[in-house]
């Protein structure tokens, strides 16, 4: 393939309570590679390691064994304080449950990583502003998480992950806590940012439906990498 | 920038808990205005009470007399005398008398400016028909006046003859001026005036007029006209009238440059020739310079002990304020596993709650300012002295409630630093 990798993963491993009769080995020996622009959904049911894999890509946490390269950069010999900032300007975290900073209003909240990457200002406000404009939020940027709805939270939280630009979107069950409707308008505003940015996005769900819409199906299971197939497009 | 968004977050989360943060603040505001308020009137009185004995002049040196310390033996052989002379009251034979006076004026004519002595005849009431004064009469030498710091209106004071030879004349304050001549003093200047003391009468020439100051301490509760100032006349005439040889306590005034501190001792010695053998009785002599020493030792000392339990009070506040920085990151665990994953390093974290609790001191701090300022200037005005809110006191608040935020918030703020970021954002 001519495309660039974005993420690497080889021979991952992850174990828990190492060195106690509770060891827990989470991830078998992973190998997964996802270029730029791709769309892929790991799929797996829960307790099949597929969180602890999607904490490893996203730098929160590292693999017991094993190499991890993000655009090209080894992760594994990365320190602590490097990946804060490899968080902060080349990963776009999405959460389940929006996780968005109580009492801060929707403008503030998108403003927050950029303001971890020290980008000041003027610029930021603008940059906030543009990107709450585009997931269609532009009317309600003073309003406070708790006067917006599940959707709006989670188009907040999708204009807050791509404050930095960053390399990947990170999206953990987006759509688990929102109804069917709302639900399609936040799968449809990853669709617009894949095709649109060409942004590469990871999807983690549960939901065979949800990934079948993804260019590539991962399916882990136990720990490892079951199947692996293109998705429908549409 | 960093900065001053962690201060918008601390005052939005302090906002959303008011009462809570209300709470938490109040050891650090009632330490802070106790301090504050402590300082003011501290200061208030110190410096009155200083600027009234420097108005009095720090050169003077009270001279009285003391009991002695009596020996074991001697009181024994007081009492197998049945009492005997041992007494604690103060006889016509005890007091200085004016040959110690001339003595010792003239072994340190070098070092004394003057000494200042005073007879009271007692209050009385100038009289002329339907006007009146009330006036206190008092003989003084001139040193009195040296030592008192009048200022004379018209006229002049005594001359050393009437000095000497107990003239009948006397200085009027502008009260009396204004009672018995309408305020016309070159009216009053050569005028003689009757003074009723007792049941007797006295007749004095005017010679000169002073300026009447009320006391800064004391507030007067009657009117102008009935106001009571001081009648002076010369020690010799008081002395003859009274029919007193000697003095019971006169004050020195030690020139310029003289160590005031060290002229008492002098002069307890010189006196003390006297007394070697009276049982009782024997000079003590106090520099003002000392009364001043003493007076503001006590108040540091006060000021001290106050102190003491006000660093108490903040310490409790401290520990309220980490008490509460521990429930709030723990209740915000949440939000600070998602400031990581989004890359807050961990040095941000620390940051924004170290900061969270100085605003919260500061807050606190500022309402105990404004507290122990109010309380402090009332509590000074109430005993009559003039408020002086220290400034020094309110920076040291400030620095001393900063440091508080600091040493509490680290811990608690170290601990939200040190989560781990998976942990944290599965916290329900």
């Amino acid at each position: 393939m001519s495309k660039r990798a974005m993420i690497e993963l080889k021979d991952i491993y992850k174990r828990f309570y190492i060195g106690t009769p509770n060891e827990l080995q989470v991830l078998n020996g992973i190998n997964l590679t996802i270029y730029e622009g791709e769309f892929v959904a790991i799929v797996g049911a829960s307790g099949s390691g597929k969180s602890t894999l999607m904490n490893i890509i996203g730098a929160l946490d590292r693999p017991t064994e094993g190499q991890y390269h993000l655009e090209g950069l080894d992760m594994t010999a990365a320190k602590d304080k490097d990946l804060s900032g490899i968080r902060n300007r080349k990963i776009g975290f999405v959460f389940q449950t929006y996780n968005l900073i109580a009492r801060t209003n929707a403008l503030k909240n998108v403003e927050m990583p950029m303001l971890y990457a020290g980008i000041t200002g003027k610029k930021r406000v603008e940059r906030a502003k543009e990107l709450l404009t585009m997931v269609g939020m532009a009317d309600r940027m003073k309003h406070l998480p708790e006067e917006l709805s599940g959707g709006q939270k989670q188009r907040v939280a999708i204009a807050r992950a791509m404050g930095n630009d960053p390399a990947i979107i990170l999206a953990d069950e987006p759509t688990g806590a929102l109804d069917s409707a709302t639900g399609r308008m936040v799968m449809d505003l990853f669709h617009k940012l894949h095709k649109e940015q060409g942004k590469t996005i990871v999807l983690i769900t549960h939901s065979p439906e949800l990934a079948e819409e993804t260019e590539r199906v991962v399916t882990i299971k136990d720990g490892s990498i079951i199947g692996e197939r293109q998705g429908g497009d549409i | 920038m960093m900065f001053y968004e962690n201060i918008r977050l601390a005052l939005f989360s302090l906002k959303a808990n008011k009462m809570r943060a209300l709470l938490t603040m109040l050891g650090i505001i009632i330490g802070i205005s106790s301090v504050i308020a402590i300082m003011t009137v501290g200061n208030s009185v110190t410096s009155t009470v200083t600027d009234s004995m420097n108005s009095m002049g720090v050169n003077n040196i009270t001279v009285g007399l003391q009991q002695k310390e009596q020996e074991e033996e001697t009181t024994q052989e007081g009492m197998s005398f049945g009492g005997g002379r041992s007494s604690s009251v103060t006889r016509e034979e005890d007091y200085f008398t004016r040959e110690m006076l001339e003595n010792y004026c003239e072994t340190y004519a070098d070092s004394i400016a003057g000494i200042s002595v005073s007879e009271s005849l007692g209050q009385g009431r100038i009289q002329d028909g339907g006007l009146y004064a009330n006036v206190s009469a008092m003989g003084t030498s001139l040193g009195y006046f040296l030592a008192n710091d009048l200022e004379l209106l018209a006229g002049r004071y005594f001359s050393q003859t009437e000095m000497d030879e107990g003239y009948r004349v006397a200085m009027v304050s502008d009260v009396v001026v204004n009672n018995m001549f309408d305020g016309d003093m070159d009216k009053a200047i050569g005028s003689i005036v009757q003074v009723n003391v007792g049941d007797k009468y006295y007749d004095f020439a005017v010679i000169g007029v002073y300026q009447y100051e009320q006391s800064a301490m004391m507030i007067s509760l009657v009117s102008e006209k009935d106001t009571m100032t001081n009648l002076y006349i010369p020690l010799r005439t008081a002395m003859e009238i009274n029919h007193s040889e000697s003095y019971s306590q006169f004050t020195v005034i030690t020139r310029d440059g003289v160590d005031s501190d060290a002229f008492a001792d002098t002069t307890e010695n010189f006196l003390s020739a006297y007394y070697r053998n009276n049982r009782n009785f024997e000079p003590s002599a106090f520099s003002m310079a000392s009364m001043v020493e003493i007076m503001s030792d006590m108040m540091s000392t006060i000021t001290t002990a106050i102190a003491v339990i006000a660093g108490i009070a903040l310490l409790v506040g401290g520990i309220g304020v980490m008490n509460i920085m521990l429930v709030s990151i723990t209740e915000r665990t949440r939000e600070i596993g998602t400031r990581k994953a989004l890359g807050a390093p961990n040095s941000a974290i620390r940051l924004q709650f170290i900061i969270e609790s100085i605003v919260i001191c500061l807050i606190g701090d500022f309402i105990g300012i404004v507290l122990g300022v109010i309380l402090g200037i009332s509590a000074a005005n109430f005993l009559g002295a003039a408020a002086t809110p220290s400034p020094e006191s309110i920076l040291l608040s400030l620095g001393f409630s900063m440091g508080i935020g600091i040493f509490f918030g680290y811990y608690p703020a170290n601990k939200a630093a040190q989560m781990d970021p998976i942990e944290a954002l599965r916290y329900e």
